[in-house]
């Protein structure tokens, strides 16, 4: 399935300067594993090199939590919107 | 002063800095601040290359751990493709920071270490782009055993041995003083006489487990080695076979740094703290103490260092020293302050004020 990643400001240098970036597979994590080929220095600020997502960060899947649904095998739909997002912490 | 140029990375909680001394009387300038609100714990310098590479380790809380370097003294620093230091799949870890980088010997120009956290130990054979775990280290049958100190499961200190690339001796808190001699393929532990202090009693002495803070070392000595311990300033001249206590002189024997006189192997500074409970310095007096006799005998030094009562720590990667002439020794406190002596200590001037917190210091003398 095509879908579209949406990246905070944070990350754009490393998705060549873009807000948003074209992701392709029947779940996130088949996309991120595509992610990793295209832009691996992207892809593991998302996951850890054990495959994990990393503790901070979310991913939302049309507005879901990933961690409220099936986590990486979360499936995508055709035309979803993958919105990342910095688990809001720190001081 | 005639002195050459100097250059200062500055690794602090939330960016990176680079201080530059462009030389003779002109003060220190400050570059924008890199890597903003990303964390540094260790800043490196390699003086091998004709120009020096630079390195820095940010890390984010949400998008992990990085190793940039710079080819340009800092104008623009880079990240490979590949993660730069990873876990191999097997191990089942993730990389949580990096906390030291190291270059190798003289002889090996593209041999460059790493320190991780969790324990580990990582080695480059390109110059410090792609690292990969020393798994003799990591499969150590000791590790399972290994602690993380207050700061983590951190192995902070890496001496390559100056003449033979087959010797390394690491540090770690909390596990203690490893070296091998074959490369990296076997490792035993180097801490007879070093104290466990929070043990019960009769076991204040164990073949591991202790909580070394820092090593320093001569590379013209290269079988002395020093150590500030959590709790104990100690000395080996036996290449870490056997060590005792060095602090007669000190007001306190906890600490983080330790550096050794680029060009004096008997001098050697440190930063005491009154105690782990209380991470300050002893009547909250800003000072440095220098040995001039291998650990006999300690001066405190504090001219230039603030007057008022002063309660930061230094921590143990925030103190170090150049090559230049004369000798430029640096330290940078938890309150942003980052300090410059050019008399070994005798007075000190200020380089930056007011900073985040520093983690880290790492400085080179060019020209």
């Amino acid at each position: 399935m095509r879908a579209t990643l949406v990246l905070p400001g944070v990350l754009r240098e490393h998705a060549g300067g873009r807000r948003t970036l074209p992701v392709q597979g029947t779940t996130v994590r088949e996309a991120l594993d595509r992610l990793a080929r295209d832009w691996p220095a992207l892809e593991r600020r998302l996951r850890d090199e054990r495959g994990g997502l990393r503790p901070h960060v979310l991913i939302f899947v049309d507005g879901v939590n990933l961690r409220d649904a099936r986590g990486l095998d979360t499936p995508v739909p055709e035309g979803a919107e993958l919105y990342v997002a910095p688990a809001v912490s720190g001081g | 002063m005639a002195m050459t140029q100097r250059l200062v990375l500055i690794g602090t909680r939330k960016g990176l800095f680079v201080a530059r001394r462009p030389g003779r009387a002109r003060g220190w300038e400050l570059d924008p601040i890199r890597f903003a609100n990303l964390e540094v714990y260790a800043v490196g310098v390699d003086t091998r290359p004709s120009t020096p590479r630079l390195f820095a380790a940010p890390r984010s809380l949400h998008w992990g751990s990085s190793l940039v370097r710079s080819d340009d003294l800092g104008a623009t620093w880079a990240e490979p493709e590949q993660a730069p230091i990873a876990f191999p799949e097997a191990a089942g870890v993730a990389l949580a920071r990096v906390w030291q980088i190291q270059p190798g010997p003289a002889d090996e120009p593209d041999l460059v270490y790493a320190g991780a956290e969790p324990h580990a130990l990582f080695r480059s054979e390109d110059g410090g782009v792609r690292f990969s775990l020393v798994q003799g280290l990591f499969d150590h049958p000791h590790r399972p055993e290994w602690m993380p100190g207050n700061g983590g499961a951190c192995l902070h200190t890496i001496l390559p041995h100056p003449d033979d690339a087959r010797r390394v001796t690491v540090a770690m808190s909390t596990g203690g003083v490893y070296r091998t001699a074959d490369g990296g393929e076997s490792w035993e532990p180097a801490n007879q006489g070093i104290q466990a202090y929070w043990m019960p009693e009769d076991r204040r002495y164990p073949e591991f487990g202790q909580c070394v803070h820092r090593l320093a070392v001569h590379p013209s000595r290269p079988e002395r080695l020093y150590a500030q311990n959590h709790f104990g300033v100690y000395r080996s001249d036996d290449g870490g076979d056997s060590w005792r206590a060095i602090e007669s002189g000190l007001p306190s024997t906890f600490g983080f740094p330790m550096v050794v006189h680029p060009r004096r192997p008997d001098t050697v500074f440190v930063f005491p703290l009154q105690a782990d409970g209380e991470r300050f310095p002893p009547q909250a007096s800003c000072r440095v103490y220098r040995s001039d006799d291998a650990g006999g005998s300690w001066r405190p030094l504090s001219e230039g260092l603030p007057s008022d009562p002063y309660y930061a720590a230094v921590l143990r990667d925030a103190m170090c020293a150049d090559e230049g002439d004369p000798v430029g020794l640096y330290l940078g406190t938890r309150l942003g302050d980052v300090y410059a002596s050019w008399d070994d200590g005798e007075s000190w001037e200020a380089v930056a004020s007011r900073l985040p917190d520093v983690l880290s210091v790492r400085a080179v003398a060019l020209g």
